[in-house]
């Protein structure tokens, strides 16, 4: 190795690496530090998984920070080289493209190369690939220059097809074909094209977009779906404080309601009967009555949490509150929240008896809505108000809208949060477009955008 | 037998000739923790290998292993050491008449009378051994601070002696099921591995390596089954040492496919709770059962 052990000027970048982590909320101590230049000292320099893992066993301690460490290191040295290749006017140049040229290549065939090196997990491969992929595609000129909406349009060009990552493989070696990439293989692969589309914009531009720190997605939900429990709950308890102060708010301002008749007739007896003091009826907030149907299935594994979370939130802030669970059939389980006090015995109790799965385990929003209707027919009235939580995929099943229509008809006001990115909707088996005509669609992943939505609802509630 | 392997190739080598399939940050992190002599910190679930990593990290390096296992209320007596008191006795009635009591104060708290426990062991021995101090989570708060000198200096204080130090270098494990939060002053002194249940792939090999008589579209089946078990939210997934089980008992049995009917008769060695068993049988029964009857229909 004629290189020398630590490159020049890699200690400050490890340090303002720490500093990045720290913002993360990630605790690097000084010795954290001192050991991961220990640590790096044993490990060869290249290979950037060796690196990765030696750093990471001395700065992240727990699985929350590995996960964040992981983000944190992706997008600090990806950064930290563009900013390199700026600074000495490097760009990569025609002569390093993989040997075919990009013009050769037609979608399928990349389409099947790609679902190979998924399969293989081959990381250089797949890197090569994104950017054979970017390139064939760039040719057919619909780029859009928003990355995050060229990565899709990539990806469904070249016709890979994400699977619900539970879903049965009975046979897999025998079928070994390109249908079924795996959830995150397919993630993996975007996450190359993201990146190489950042690339060529920094290329183009010049400079590197402002750092944007991590978004709660990122940080909370795609590994596990109970990983991050607590950081919703603290949110949720913001939010129900919110909730609380909320119409106090509201009721101050509004004072000058109804004069209330009797008590100022009554009044002015002290008067000889000329009503001087006029006596207000006072304002109550209307309550609003609230039916929440949720989806707990497993297209929406990593935001059912975060919605069951919500629900139990609403309970304690709405006393007028019915909630449904639902998969292939609804359940009610008002009295589940209004029994249990804690979340864990909630979500347990909902798993345990809401019985809500039949067989397959995939949503059926068309029987979802007729069990709704026939079950809350009867009370639904102009003054309710009807959420859905939902990604609205119906796994190619009859979405039923009409019957949607007649809930949203019923009740005074309907909305849909959907955990999906709001560049999902539409594509593939979600039918959200036929339920947008219906009702309110709001995107809601993350706890500010449901904050939005909690501010819309009240406001909307109480004044009118 | 290695001393101390040169290169992280060479020591995932090494665990597999022992039969122990490192991932690729286990291999990088137990290599980090033998050449910077720091103790390694290891956290996942239960059953995917973390003490096993200690035991094959034990006899590929041709050390012997001392262990400790925590549990709630696990004190210095039993983890440090203890004066043989009954032996200190007897020492003084052989000698009360004669010696004054100086010199049979010297006398009896000597090493001589301490009985050893294993962290005791561990740093006294004359050779390098390996330390797995396992499920430390278990243990007390209290416990933990007193871990923490052994960890930083490896060195154990006794009020009548003075200080022990380690003659030599012990590899270090702690493992932890994550039950309770450990300290930041624990976690900083130590290098921390996560470890989690194994890529399909990986296991596949883990199960191959342990039942290498079963046939190859039998074991990448029932690897693929037990991902589908550990993907529904049970009480307790199935670990790694299950699936090997598993893969044994279906060699006994001679299975040569995982149908639904094998797989009603054999998962309870996979699924040990009640409420498990139900759902499993339900949701992965079903999905067997459903292609193989497929399949009969198209063979008759």
């Amino acid at each position: 190795m004629s290189t020398p052990r630590t490159p020049a000027g890699f200690p400050t970048q490890l340090l303002s690496f720490g500093e990045e982590l720290r913002a993360e909320s990630v605790a690097v101590g000084t010795s954290e530090l001192l050991d991961a230049f220990a640590a790096l000292e044993q490990v060869s320099w290249e290979r950037r998984e060796d690196v990765r893992e030696a750093l990471a066993a001395t700065l992240a301690k727990s699985p929350e920070d590995r996960r964040v460490f992981e983000l944190v290191f992706e997008r600090f040295f990806f950064r930290a080289a563009e900013e390199q290749a700026i600074r000495k006017e490097v760009t990569e140049s025609e002569g390093e493209t993989p040997p075919e040229t990009a013009a050769e290549i037609d979608l399928e065939q990349l389409r099947e190369r790609i679902a190979a090196a998924v399969r293989q997990g081959d990381e250089g491969a797949l890197r090569d690939l994104a950017r054979l992929a970017i390139a064939a595609f760039g040719r057919r000129g619909e780029g859009s220059g928003v990355i995050g909406v060229d990565v899709q349009r990539i990806r469904r060009a070249l016709g890979l097809r994400s699977e619900p990552s539970s879903r049965p493989q009975p046979d897999g070696i025998a079928r070994g074909d390109t249908e079924g990439i795996p959830r995150e293989a397919l993630r993996a692969f975007e996450t190359h094209l993201r990146r190489e589309l950042e690339r060529d914009q920094i290329e183009r531009t010049r400079r590197l977009p402002a750092a944007r720190p991590l978004n709660e997605l990122d940080r909370a939900l795609p590994s596990g779906p109970l990983q991050d429990l607590a950081a919703v709950h603290r949110v949720v308890a913001q939010l129900k404080r919110r909730l609380a102060t909320q119409g106090h708010e509201q009721r101050g301002r509004k004072r000058h309601a109804h004069v209330d008749f009797r008590r100022t007739m009554r009044a002015s007896l002290q008067t000889g009967g000329v009503p001087v003091v006029l006596k207000y009826r006072p304002h109550r907030p209307r309550r609003p009555e609230i039916y929440v149907l949720c989806d707990v299935s497993t297209s929406v594994t990593s935001a059912s949490v975060f919605f069951l979370s919500v629900l139990h939130a609403l309970h304690d802030a709405f006393r007028k509150l019915r909630s449904w669970v639902f998969i292939e059939r609804v359940s009610e389980v008002t009295d589940v929240f209004e029994r249990e006090r804690s979340f864990s015995a909630v979500a347990e109790a909902i798993g345990r008896d809401a019985g809500v799965a039949d067989v397959s385990g995939y949503t059926d929003y068309g029987r979802v809505w007729t069990e709704f209707l026939a079950q809350a027919e009867d009370d639904l009235h102009p003054r309710a108000t009807v959420i859905v939580l939902g990604d609205a995929r119906t796994n190619g099943r009859d979405p039923k809208d009409e019957v949607f229509a007649q809930i949203a008809q019923r009740a005074g006001r309907t909305y849909w949060l959907n955990p999906e990115p709001r560049l999902y909707w539409n594509y593939g088996d979600s039918v959200i477009a036929a339920y947008q005509r219906h009702c309110e669609v709001f995107e809601c992943w993350t706890t500010r955008q449901l904050e939005d939505f909690v501010k819309t609802l009240s406001r909307v509630t109480t004044t009118g | 037998m290695a001393a101390s392997p040169d290169s992280v190739v060479e020591l995932a080598e090494g665990l597999r000739s022992v039969g122990y399939l490192a991932g690729e940050s286990t291999a990088l992190v137990s290599f980090l923790a033998i050449k910077l002599a720091k103790p390694v910190l290891v956290e996942g679930p239960a059953g995917v290998g973390k003490t096993e990593l200690a035991k094959a990290l034990s006899r590929h390096l041709g050390r012997s292993l001392v262990r400790l296992q925590c549990y709630e209320g696990l004190d210095e007596a039993k983890a440090l050491y203890e004066w043989n008191y009954r032996k200190q006795l007897l020492r003084i009635q052989t000698e009360a008449s004669g010696a004054g009591w100086e010199a049979v104060q010297d006398d009896i708290f000597s090493e001589d009378f301490l009985l050893a426990r294993p962290l005791m062991t561990a740093i006294a021995s004359p050779e390098p051994v390996v330390l797995l101090i396992d499920e430390v989570d278990k243990t007390d708060q209290e416990f933990e601070a007193m871990l923490l000198e052994l960890l930083s200096e490896f060195q154990i204080s006794i009020p009548e002696l003075g200080r022990i130090e380690a003659r030599t270098q012990p590899v270090v494990l702690l493992t932890s099921n994550n039950t309770r939060e450990l300290t930041e002053a624990l976690k900083r002194r130590c290098l921390y591995l996560w470890l989690d249940y194994p890529q399909l792939e990986h296991e596949l090999e883990i199960v191959r390596l342990h039942a290498p008589e079963l046939s190859e579209t039998v074991a990448r089946k029932l690897v693929e089954v037990v991902h589908m078990v550990r993907e529904l939210d049970l009480k307790k997934p199935p670990s790694i040492a299950e699936s090997i089980d598993w893969a044994r008992a279906l060699l006994l049995l001679g299975a040569e496919d995982i149908d639904a009917e094998t797989f009603r008769q054999t998962m309870s060695i996979i699924v040990k709770h009640r409420a498990d068993l139900d759902v499993v049988a339900e949701r992965v029964g079903l999905r067997l059962g459903g292609p193989a009857e497929a399949m009969g229909v198209s063979s008759t």
